[in-house]
This record gives C-alpha cells, structure tokens and sequence, in this order.
C-alpha cells in the first residue's frame, strides 16, 4: 500500500495483516505515517495504491461495522452536559445493536461487563469528566470492548496513564484476546506496560522497517519492558 | 376579568390554552437543547428564528398561514447552516451570522411589502401564548410529539454523535444524517414554539432549562430530565406570574426559567464545601 500527501509519500510498500488473537504492536517515530495508517484503515483516508480489507471488506463498505473496536488518542469528549461511565460505554454498543434500535437485556450486560472488565464498577455512575486521565483512557477502551469487536485498534492509548491504569489497561487486554480471541492493533510509543503480552512488533518509518517477535527485536538490542526508555530512545534514532 | 375576581390563574379558557401549549414547549425545547448544548451551538435556535421570521414575512405577504411557510425556511436554513458548519467553509459563528441577518431582513421586506409591521407580526417575534387558537395547539402538540418521540427513539446515538463525533464516526455511526436530523428537528422546535414564546425567545427554552439542570444532575438522563422538569416548570411560574402582576408572559416565562438559573447557580456556589466534595467522591 502507499499513500502520500502533495507527492510527498508518508507511506510506501507497507503490508501488514493482523490475524484472530494476535497482539501486534505499531511502534515509530514522530512522523513516521502511524497516524496515517490508522486513518486510512478506519476508512478515513484511502490508500493511493494498493487496497486495505478489514473482514474481507473495504474499510467504507464494512457492514459489521461493531467487529471493528476503536480507541482514539486522547478523545476529546463534549463535557458541557455531564456523562456518567455507563452513559459513554453504552454507546459503545449501538454499532452492535443498530443506531435506530432499542437497547436489550444482552447489550445491558454486555456493557456491564466492559465496565467490569477494566475495573470501573465502582466508578460507573460517576461523570467521565470527574475521572482520573487513567480513568477516563479505561472509560473509553470499555466503550470499544462494549460491542465485542473482533479487531481493536489502540492509538496511543497509555500516554500519560498512571501505573495502575496501566496494568488495568494490560489486563483487560489480555481477557479480550483470551476469551474473545480479539486480534489488538497497539498504536505506541510506551510499549512497557504490555511488554509481557505483545505478539509481534512492527516498526514503521514510512516503510516496515521491522517485524517480528519481541525476542527478535531484543536480538537488534532493544526490550519492550525490562530498559522501559530503550524502545522511544531507539525509535528516536530512527528519526 | 382580573386577577381579584379569579384567583386561580388557570381558570380561564384563553389561560388553559396558553398552559397546553406552554407546557408542551417547556417539554419539547429542552429535549432539543441539550443536544445543542453538549455541540456547544447553543445559539442556532437563534439563527434559525431569525430565518423563520423570513417564512412568516412571505406566509403574510403570500397570504398563506405562516407557520408552514416559516417551517419550510426553517427547515432550509437549518440544513444551510449544518451543511457549512460541517464543511468547514465559513467559521460556525459566521455561517450563524449569514443566516441571522439575512433571515431577519428578508423578513422585514416581506412584511413591509405585506403591509407594514402590524401587531400581528409581533405575535410571531415575541410570542404571545394568551392569544393562541385550538388549531395553534393542535400544530404545536403535533410537531412537539414528532419532536419528543424522535428525540426519545434516538437519544442514545445522538448522545453519542454530539459528544465524540470523531468515535462515532469510526463506529459506522451516520454522523452527517444524525446532525442534519438534529438541525431540523431544532427548525421545527423553533416554529411549534414561535407563537408562545416568540422567535426572538425561542432558543432561550432550549438552553436556560438545560444550563440549570446540568447543574442539578450528574449524568445526561438526568440531566434531560431536571431540564424538562424546568422547562415544564418556568411555563407555569411565568404564565402565573404574567397572570398576576399584568407581565408579557412569553418574557415572564423565559425570566422565570433564567431566575431558575440563577437560584441553583447560587445555591451550588454557596453550598457547604463537604457537600460539593461529597458529589464528586
């Protein structure tokens, strides 16, 4: 696939393909084209050549539009009205349940069992605007699990997330590949907090300048989790 | 008739159909403006009056009942404004400009050329819920409940739209047809509420019950709830309170509503420290 601003390529000879119940990390510089790969797979911008299939279908014309989970980088969430938890991780499941339909007893539990799964029960009546930054990244990642997708896309989700966050967010992570076998696209640049878990790394600077396993990548020197800054440091380089 | 022969307010025939109509404005106005709050428009019911005044101006001239005439400009404006805020063309503000002035100016051609800005004409800019017929509120009662009953069916997904559209978006939520829905629905909310509180005060029922009641409640259900509970509330204290001291009660129903505001303002600021914690453990 390639896909360029004004000529100017941001993306060249890039494939990739993530499978069910695979992990895969999306690390790279400032610039490298990560933001505009998510783009173009979420539908947003099309590749100049070469094609993308989500499902089989292309990113526009994917009808099950629920199997595809996203979080975006920090949302920016209209809070002149208060919104509680439960409210924002609701609509999570209307592309599961359909715009115009009325919720049931199942998308109630399915919701219910988003919140659980990063460990907001306790927090779900409270307005998301009250929340911790960590609290509200798990607030939206629930409202992604909420339509049970079979592929979640992450971008930069753990930026300026607190430890405990962190290990909530790698949790919930891992029970979604586990009991839903959810393939995961991680978009970071702190791959630390799920260094344990990651399948597979690629690394992008307009083209795949890597990818393979995390025990590959600590052959050319650099670990996901043990030296937290060699990953950043590295990609710096990169740069 | 006076307010010494009669005590109760709502004995009156004239003063039954202004609470009827008034009460369904108090209940329609809110369940659109906490939508338009929430996308930070808080002033296209504004604009969208001031196009509308248009559709009165040419229902006179054409001698053709003006709500219908003033629902078809409303309508098109509304989608007019959507469509440039949403392509970015002009900034917000300035689409909401060109429609304001514009719509306002075309009405007062029409208008002089129907015969000049009689006070029939006034009923339209500044309400007036005493004077309105049994067919009126058979209008405005059947474009509130069109209002009411698609705002309930779609509440969840127009939650969603207007507080994150970019998720949305991504969720293969119709972003574009929700908010042009969004935008003619507050067309129609202007033009059912006209005759009761006026173009010029319509927008004030979307967005006084709402500012109040998301000062009351600590979640979007309620928050819709507490604003209609307002509105509904701020129709009866104003048409009570014009009843009794001789007021304009399209201006004494949007006071009451602003007075509301400015009592839980007060309230909220003023209470206890530990209570004010107490709601945000």
């Amino acid at each position: 696939m390639r896909f360029g601003y004004d000529r100017e390529p941001v993306l060249e000879d890039v494939s990739l393909g993530v499978s069910a119940g695979e992990f895969v990390a999306l690390v790279g510089p400032n610039g490298s084209g990560k933001s505009t790969l998510l783009r173009i797979l979420l539908g947003s911008l099309k590749p100049e050549r070469g094609s993308v299939r989500i499902f089989g279908a292309d990113p526009d014309h994917l009808d099950e539009r629920w199997r595809l989970g996203y979080v975006p980088q920090r949302p920016t969430i209209a809070s002149e009205v208060p919104a509680t938890v439960q409210e924002i991780v609701t609509s999570g499941r209307l592309s599961r349940r359909g715009w115009w339909r009325p919720l049931r007893r199942e998308d109630r539990e399915a919701v219910d069992h988003a919140i659980r799964s990063v460990g907001l029960e306790p927090l779900t009546a409270r307005p998301v605007n009250t929340l911790s930054g960590g609290q509200q990244q798990r607030a939206f990642i629930a409202r992604a699990f909420a339509s049970e997708p079979d592929l979640l896309v992450l971008d930069e989700p753990v930026a300026g997330v607190d430890a405990e966050s962190q290990r909530r967010f790698s949790d919930s992570l891992t029970h979604l590949i586990d009991e839903h076998a959810a393939g995961v696209l991680l978009v970071s640049h702190e791959l630390s907090a799920v260094a344990g878990i990651v399948d597979r790394v690629i690394v992008l600077k307009r083209r795949v300048l890597f990818d393979g396993t995390p025990s590959e990548l600590m052959r050319e020197g650099v670990s996901l989790g043990i030296h937290r800054d060699d990953l950043p440091l590295w990609l710096e380089g990169l740069g | 008739m006076t307010a010494a022969t009669i005590s109760f307010p709502f004995q009156a025939d004239f003063m039954q159909r202004a609470l009827v109509a008034g009460l369904a404005v108090g209940v329609f106005a809110p369940m659109i403006g906490i939508f338009l709050v929430q996308k930070r428009l808080s002033l296209i019911g504004d604009g969208i009056g001031h196009v509308a005044f248009a559709g009165v101006g040419a229902g006179l001239l054409l001698s053709v009942s003006p709500i219908w005439v003033a629902l078809a400009f409303a309508v098109v404006g509304a989608l007019g404004v959507d469509w440039l805020r949403a392509r970015r063309r002009v900034a917000g503000d300035v689409a909401l400009a060109l429609f304001f002035y514009s719509g306002i100016a075309l009405g007062v051609v029409f208008a002089s050329l129907a015969g000049g800005l009689n006070a029939n004409i006034l009923t339209y800019l500044f309400g007036q819920p005493l004077t309105v017929t049994r067919s009126e509120i058979v209008v405005t009662l059947r474009l509130g409940a069109v209002i009411a009953i698609t705002m309930w069916v779609l509440r969840r997904s127009l939650f969603a739209v207007v507080t994150d559209e970019e998720w949305s978006r991504a969720a293969g939520l119709p972003v574009n047809g929700l908010n042009s829905l969004l935008a003619v629905l507050t067309a129609v909310a202007v033009v059912a509420a006209m005759r009761i509180v006026g173009i010029l005060l319509v927008a004030a029922m979307m967005v006084l019950p709402v500012a109040s009641g998301q000062l009351l409640a600590r979640s979007f259900r309620g928050t819709l709830i507490a604003s209609v509970c307002v509105g509904v509330g701020s129709v009866v204290a104003g048409l009570t309170a014009s009843w009794f001291w001789d007021l304009a009660p399209s201006g004494a129903i949007v006071l009451a509503a602003a007075c509301v505001f400015a009592v839980v303002s007060l309230v909220k600021r003023t209470a206890p420290r530990s209570l004010r914690q107490e709601e945000h453990a």
